[in-house]
């Protein structure tokens, strides 16, 4: 597949009848039941639910982590899946390099690194145009400046996951990911990084598409989506 | 920006102490590698060297057993066989023949020399044809003898050495209790010249009361073909005929079981280690595969993340190949004593040459060979599926 050209298309998702179905020994589980929905840019959409409604499961095939069983996903307007035979990894990394940043409940820093180092690591890998002196502005955006030459295991959950967040937009992304974003955290620092998801959103106006336990961080996005047995309901 | 150097080199550092103890592998495979191909080509050299010092292509000796001449040829040597002067004249006429010198080598027994006692060398030879032969010979002091029958001698740097003697000074013959004067002091050679006294032919035959010698060196012409002419100087009655490319040969083939030994060796050592990196690596990836999970999420490819875990391997096998090589350099001394005192014949000169190319050649032998087994580990890292690694509930 060719490496999608975003930067001047406007980013919408659009998924039809997304279903994902898992096999347990003959058991059959269908994580996700015939979704239907549709994001327009700039849009700060939560999906909520209780643990196995197949929120997580939504989120990795709008993430382009997993193909569907069935249905069809198109991103910016260009037909990802449903065209055929499943993308293979290097497809999926393609798309999601050019498209996506993500940020998850344990951050995922690596220890090794400094702050400055971590948010820069997805450069290592590609580069966009333009990105040089991104990764200070974001540390400067996010408010972490004074930790750049600090190592993970120096810093607070917060701040950690705030330099998650500076490593998910170092690349650009037209459509933010968090898995949990608050799950490790306590209520004081959550109710931070979800100010921080907002601002970003009503700022730049990048899309962000959040899962979420927590009712009080859910409510922050402008449109919600609960997620119940497999489907999607707006809220 | 960071570098994938960068973060591989951080990687490493995240164990230290599997890191070093893989590199202290790879250091002394790369050791044992160096010290091989050095010993190789050292002692080759250091033979060629030695034949090559002696100035001469081909000897001719009495017949008897052709080990002994070899070793006659190289150190000197007891039961010495013994030929007339006149073959000289037979040998001159053979075409090919370029220069020919008659030698006389006697052995005396020196009471005085070491704890108890030891043989010394004297090789009888013509001021007019020898030094001719030998031209490469300086002197420290001095020079050659004025004529064939005076009673002096030119001492090899370790005889001079040995017995404190200068131009000028006398030396005793031992067993002939003969005194001789030292006119000249040769200039270290690196063969067994050394530690030779070299003395006018005829008067060594004096005072080893005959009229024969024991060997004659032949220098041939350069167009001459050397097989042919050892095969007529086969036809002169009584005479063996030995060539430096015999001799090199029949020492070749006795160290040969030697250095099939250490090559065997260096084979193990570099598959211990080969293991030692696959092992550490593996583990590595094993122990990070959700940070390698969540890199393919931010969009490293599958030859990302390959060439991550392969530039690890490099840097492993990089540091521990150089030190190794570092290791040789420092030992090759220690190493070449250690040689000597299990081979059956070691030449004089260095056992152990390593050089820039060398080392180039075994640092290039230790990272392809590391790079190779970084490939299986590498490729596991490449598999990895970035859903594996985060979190699967939903």
């Amino acid at each position: 597949m060719d490496a999608i050209q975003t930067q001047q298309r406007p980013a919408s998702l659009e998924a039809r009848d997304l279903t994902r179905v898992y096999r347990r020994g003959s058991e059959e589980i269908r994580a996700l039941d015939g979704v239907s929905l549709r994001l327009d840019r700039g849009e700060f959409v939560s999906f909520m639910g209780p643990s196995g409604s197949g929120k997580t499961t939504l989120v990795n095939l709008l993430g382009c982590l997993d193909n569907p069983t069935s249905g069809t996903l198109s991103l910016a307007g260009r037909p990802i899946f449903g065209e055929g035979k499943p993308l293979g990894e290097r497809d999926l990394t393609r798309i999601r390099r050019e498209l996506f940043g993500y940020i998850f409940q344990n951050f995922y820093l690596i220890p090794t690194l400094t702050v400055r180092e971590n948010v820069a690591l997805p450069l290592a890998f590609y580069r966009k145009p333009d990105v040089d002196g991104e990764v200070d502005r974001l540390l400067g955006m996010l408010g972490i400046s004074h930790r750049m030459n600090h190592l993970p295991g120096q810093i607070s959950g917060g701040e950690m996951q705030r330099v998650a967040i500076a490593r998910a937009l170092v690349n650009r992304p037209e459509i933010l990911l968090a898995d949990e974003p608050t799950g490790n955290l306590d209520t004081k620092r959550s109710g931070e990084i979800g100010d921080v998801l907002k601002d970003l959103n009503e700022r730049t106006g990048l899309t962000i598409i959040m899962v979420t336990h927590n009712p009080d961080l859910g409510r922050l996005a402008k449109r919600q989506i609960v997620m119940r047995d497999g489907q999607a309901y707006d809220n | 920006m960071i570098s994938r150097f960068q973060i591989a080199l951080k990687n490493l550092l995240r164990k230290k102490s599997r890191t070093l103890l893989t590199m202290v592998g790879i250091t002394l495979s790369s050791w044992v590698l160096v010290s091989l191909l050095g010993f190789n080509r050292g002692y080759e050299n250091a033979l060629n060297h030695d034949i090559e010092n002696m100035g001469y292509q081909l000897m001719v000796m009495a017949k008897g057993c052709p080990y002994e001449a070899a070793t006659m040829m190289l150190q000197g040597g007891k039961g010495l066989r013994y030929m007339p002067q006149s073959m000289v004249d037979n040998i001159t006429k053979e075409p090919g023949v370029d220069k020919v010198t008659p030698i006389l080598m006697q052995a005396f027994f020196d009471p005085n020399k070491g704890e108890s006692g030891g043989i010394a060398g004297y090789f009888g030879v013509e001021s007019s044809s020898f030094p001719t032969m030998k031209p490469f010979l300086r002197f420290r002091q001095g020079g050659w003898f004025k004529s064939d029958n005076a009673a002096e001698a030119v001492m090899g740097f370790e005889a001079a050495e040995l017995e404190q003697r200068e131009v000028g000074d006398m030396t005793l013959v031992p067993e002939k209790n003969v005194q001789l004067k030292v006119v000249g002091i040769l200039e270290r050679t690196g063969s067994q010249d050394d530690g030779t006294t070299f003395v006018p032919l005829r008067t060594l035959q004096k005072i080893a009361e005959t009229d024969l010698i024991t060997t004659i060196g032949i220098k041939v012409r350069k167009d001459a073909d050397v097989a042919k002419l050892e095969s007529r100087l086969y036809q002169l009655p009584d005479v063996q005929v030995v060539s430096f490319s015999q001799v090199k040969q029949t020492i070749m083939k006795l160290i040969s079981t030697a250095r099939v030994m250490v090559m065997s060796i260096a084979i193990i050592a570099i598959l211990i280690a080969m293991v030692g990196v696959i092992n550490t690596v593996l583990m590595s990836v094993l122990e990070r595969r959700q940070e390698i999970g969540i890199l393919k999420t931010m969009g490293a490819m599958p030859s990302d993340i390959f060439r991550l875990v392969w530039t690890e391997t490099l840097i492993l096998c990089g540091i521990g190949g150089l030190a190794g090589i570092a290791v040789a350099f420092a030992s090759a001394r220690a190493t070449d004593i250690l040689v000597r005192r299990v081979l059956p014949y070691s030449p004089s000169g260095g056992l152990v040459t390593i050089d820039a190319g060398l080392a180039a050649i075994s640092l290039c032998v230790i990272v392809g060979v590391g790079l190779l087994s970084g490939l299986y580990p590498a490729w596991q890292a490449g598999r990895v599926r970035p859903l594996e690694s985060i979190r699967g509930e939903g």
